[in-house]
Parts: C-alpha cells; structure tokens; sequence
C-alpha cells in the first residue's frame, strides 16, 4: 500500500508502475523479434533462426505499395478536410457563447466516443440509400469524419492558452481583423495545428474499423495486414509491414507530442 | 484608425464587416463544421436506423427496402441476445480491470515523477496508442498462440498448470488459450490501457496534496484516504476513461476475428453480416443497440464533469 503523504514513492507502488510500463512495450518488442523469424506459418518463442528475407519479400510486394499509395491519399485528403473545419469549428467555439455551443462539442467527440462499427455502418448505410459507389473519396470523407475532433481538440487547447490580450492589442495598434488573424492569431496557431494535423494523418492511416466499412475492393495498409492474417503462409511479412507502419508514424507523432506539451502542462 | 481607413483593401472591408456583424461571421466559422456533423454524420446515423426497419429476403439474399419491425425483433432471438450480453459482459469486465491496472501508473506520473520524467511517462503511455492498433493486436496472437512465448515461459517456470485450470474453468475457459474469453480479455485490455491511464492521471493532478495530508493528520489509514479522497476525486477521470474502453470493446471485430473467437462478438456479428452473408439491415439494427448503450452512457457520464478530463 502506498503512503499517501510522503514525497517518494513506495517500492509497491514503481514495482506496479513499472510492470504497467514493462506490459505496453514487450508485445511491440516481439513484433519486431517475429519479424526476422525464419518460420513461415508459426510464431515459436524462440524463433529457430532469424532473417531478414521477409524484408525483400515484403518491399518487393506491388500490393503493399499499393495499399500504401491509398493510406497516404486518404490521409491526406482527410487530415486537409479536418484541419479546416476542426479549426473553424475551435474559433467559432471558443469565446463566443451560443445557443447549441455544447451540442457542438459533444457531436464533435461523437466520432471516436461511439464505436468505430456505428461510424462505419452509418456512412456505409447512408452511401447505400445516396448510391454513392465506393471510392477513395468514400474512405477520404470516412475518415475525415473521426479526424475532425483530434484538430478541434487541439486548437481549442491553444486558443483556451491564448491570452485574449494579443487580439486587442492587436486590433488598439490598428490592425485589421485579417492582419490580426495572419500575423498574430495564425503564428499563435501553428504548432497546434501542425500537431492537430499529424495526429489525424496517423489516426487515418491507422484505421482499420471504419475503413472495413466503407472501402469497397481497395485496402489500405491496415487492411491489407487484416487480410493476410488469415493465410498461412508467410506469416513473417505482416509483422514486416507492421515494423513499417510503426516506424512510418512513430517520429511525425512524437513530434506532435512534443508541440502540445504546453497545453498539458497548463491543461492541469 | 486613419491609418487604415485611408487604405481600405477588400480584406480591410471584409474583416470590418465581420467587425459589424460578429453573427455572421460565426455562422460562417460554424457553416462547414455543422453541414459535415449535421448533414454527413447524423444524417448516416438516421440512415443506418432506416436500414434497420428494411430487411434481407431470405431466398435472393436481396435487401427488401420496405417497413418492417422484423429486423430489430431479430435481435431478441436467444442467439443475438447473448452476442450482445456477451459483448456487454466483456466491455465491463475490460473497462473494470483497465481501471485497476491504469491506477498505479497514473497515480505514480500525477504525485511522484518529476516534471521532466512526467513528460518521459507521458510519452511513454500515449505511443503504444499510435503505434497501429492491428499491429498491437496481433502480438498478442503471437504471444498466445501455444507454441508462443507465454507458453514457453510458463513451462521455464512450471506454471503449465495455471493455463490448463483456466482453460478448463466454464466461461473463461475454451479448447486453446487463444480462443478462450480470457485471451481476448488480456489482449483487450492492453489495447485499451493508456486510454484509461491519460484521463485517470489528468484527474489525479488535480486532487490537491493538503487533502492527502489532512487525511492522514486526521488519522486516516491509507486505504481510508484512498477510498474516501483519491477515489472519489479520480471518478472524472475513470469515467472519461472507461468510455473509451467500453467502446472500443463493445465495437471491436479485430481482435476476436484474428484469434478466431467462434462464440461471436457484436462486431464480429456485424462484420459477418455485412462481409458474409450481405444482411446490411441486421448489421444496422446490432449497431444501433451499441450506439444507444454509448449515447446513454455518454449523457449520464457528461453530467458528472468527465468530459473536462477527456
């Protein structure tokens, strides 16, 4: 039992912390360690030998190119269309008090609050009754659609940040509402928006729920390691592209961490 | 002000009209935010529950688009009862054991790190939650699989016999690790963990340390102090927490699909309706249930300031 009052933690207490820590990490570990595995079809611990074959196999598979060009489309056009209407939705809420202000941020958070299968069914439903065939662009708005909170959160965090004071003076020096906006709201903005947009973009990229729904005949990344989960034979590649998946979006989101530290610290 | 109203470019006339009339510029800051939730979001909401009052004709496999109550009552027969009681039962279970397991980590990142290590901690918490869900998902397959690395483990430590009672024990139990309850459970719950860890520290920075202190003056043991003081002050936290295990539990067809779970899951359902057999409005009709168990929670759990700690 921890002692509530003291300034160092009990031994209890880091041994717990710890083995929290130790549990997040070790399976990643093994997705790397599988990934050289010499077998194809089995995951014995340990690995009877290891390789780096799967490495060629897996680069040298068109499809995974393919899935790959399609995740990096649709996160784009996702991460662009959140971007603008996060941000426009985080000005318009923040500081200006309306009728319907806090429905607003409770269906923003909708998206990603309710289960991906009630996003997915719903625009794969919606589709249907419009006859829209499915396409990137199906996927694109798809996406948009649970991104969108992950840009609000983060330009709300910054505004709320903001001293209101830069506005006003901006505006007592002269300033108009654009030159305001450019040269003392924007640059205030960047980084917020700037994390806002990586999150998405890796939110997007790795989503798999929705994307089963609303994808028709095309695979992303995800899907594309969804699918080959169920054939036997080499095993090894998924946890290839696995590697990749991690390594492709490990750095941008660790940069965007580091933006919003800020906001976290005095968030508390 | 001469400065600029010398100059007055179309910009200038634009922002001073903004200036003017500060209604219209907040309904074009709203317009595109509320036509994409509105129009595209809610508006597929309401056609999935149209979906739901259509049904699948059971000789073509063609979808019938005519009123009936036939789907939804579908899901009161004794096999789609329990998906969704079973479905229920884990997204609880998860949430519940995220809860106890996310307490000592938080607890250590809001009272005893330093800023610098807090920052460490924080980063360390929140990465596994980018670094692709599958990819999470399916180490775990290769960690429960027999011939994987808990096995060999358990046979270094000549705990065999642990596995083998819980495979046999009814419920949690099932012919192999990886298609009983249990490893679905583990396996959810270490998906979901930072997700309740971020929310339950947020709210634990913010339980004030003169209370601890007082407590503790007062005579309190530390069990008293942590049910009567952390506890209650955490509640936000493990609520906004436990929003997102629950859901993500109650609509996951990933994990069960890939370590093969025969006794069917709500998404799994879903999935099989939509992939497999094409039954579209049954799938709608399952959803909805989820989505009507997530908005409740969500109005009941807004009223007790979870949101703030989201």
């Amino acid at each position: 039992m921890a002692r509530w009052t003291g300034d160092r933690a009990g031994s209890g207490l880091r041994l717990a912390a710890f083995g929290v820590v130790v549990f997040l990490y070790f399976p990643l570990a093994l997705i790397i360690l599988y990934a050289f595995n010499t077998q194809s079809a089995l995951f014995t611990f340990p690995p009877p030998g290891l390789t780096t074959r799967w490495f060629e196999v897996a680069l040298s598979n068109p499809s995974l190119w393919a899935a790959l060009r399609l995740s990096v489309t649709v996160a784009t056009i996702a991460t662009v269309i959140a971007l603008v209407i996060g941000s426009l939705l985080a000005a318009a809420v923040y500081r200006t008090r309306f009728f319907g202000r806090e429905a607003i941020s409770f269906v923003v958070l909708l998206p990603i609050a309710l289960p991906g299968i009630v996003t997915g069914i719903a625009l794969r439903s919606s589709f249907a009754i419009a006859g829209v065939p499915f396409s990137t662009w199906t996927l694109a708005v798809a996406h948009a659609t649970f991104c969108i909170v992950i840009v609000y959160n983060n330009v709300v965090a910054r505004f709320r940040r903001m001293s209101p004071n830069i506005t006003e003076a901006s505006a007592d020096l002269g300033a108009t509402g654009w030159q305001t906006f450019r040269h003392v709201v924007l640059p205030n903005l960047a980084t917020a928006l700037l994390a806002g947009g990586i999150l998405a973009f890796a939110l997007s990229f790795d989503e798999v729920v929705v994307t089963t729904f609303t994808a028709g005949n095309q695979q992303t990344v995800p899907i594309w390691i969804f699918e080959r989960l169920f054939r036997p034979r080499q095993r090894p590649v998924t946890n290839v592209a696995a590697i990749l998946v991690i390594v492709l979006t490990f750095v941008p989101v660790l940069i965007a961490q580091l933006l919003t530290r800020e906001e976290r610290q005095t968030g508390s | 002000m001469q400065m600029t109203a010398r100059r007055r470019g179309p910009a200038a006339r634009i922002s001073g009209f903004f200036h003017r009339h500060p209604w219209s510029k907040l309904t074009l800051l709203l317009l595109p935010g509320l036509l994409w939730l509105g129009v595209i979001y809610l508006g597929s909401l309401v056609s999935m529950l149209i979906y739901g009052f259509w049904s699948q004709e059971e000789f073509t496999g063609l979808i019938a688009r005519d009123f009936t109550l036939g789907t939804y009552g579908k899901l009161l027969e004794p096999a789609h009862r329990d998906i969704i009681i079973r479905t229920f039962v884990m997204a609880a279970a998860v949430s519940v054991a995220c809860a106890v397991l996310a307490f000592p980590l938080a607890y250590y990142m809001a009272r005893y790190a330093t800023s610098r290590m807090k920052t460490v901690l924080y980063l360390v918490v929140i990465m596994p939650l980018w670094s692709s869900y599958l990819v999470r998902a399916l180490a775990w397959r290769q960690i429960l699989t027999n011939e994987g690395i808990m096995n060999w483990g358990l046979e270094r430590l000549g705990l065999e016999g642990v596995v083998r009672a819980i495979l046999q024990t009814p419920i949690i139990g099932g012919p192999s690790v990886i298609q009983s309850y249990f490893a679905l459970f583990i396996a959810f719950v270490y998906l979901w963990l930072p997700f309740m860890i971020l929310p339950v520290e947020a709210a634990l920075e913010r339980v004030p340390r003169s209370y601890l202190e007082a407590s503790s003056d007062l005579g309190a043991r530390p069990w008293f102090t942590f049910r009567r003081i952390v506890l209650p002050l955490a509640k936000p936290g493990l609520i906004a927490g436990s929003i997102f295990t629950f859901s993500l539990t109650l609509g996951d067809f990933i994990l069960p699909s890939i370590f093969g779970q025969s006794q069917l899951f709500l998404g799994q359902e879903v999935f099989q309706q939509v992939g497999v057999i094409g039954n579209t409005p049954l799938a709608a009709a399952f959803t909805l249930v989820a989505m009507i168990i997530m908005v409740g929670y969500l109005l009941v759990s807004r009223r007790t300031g979870a949101f703030e700690t989201l």
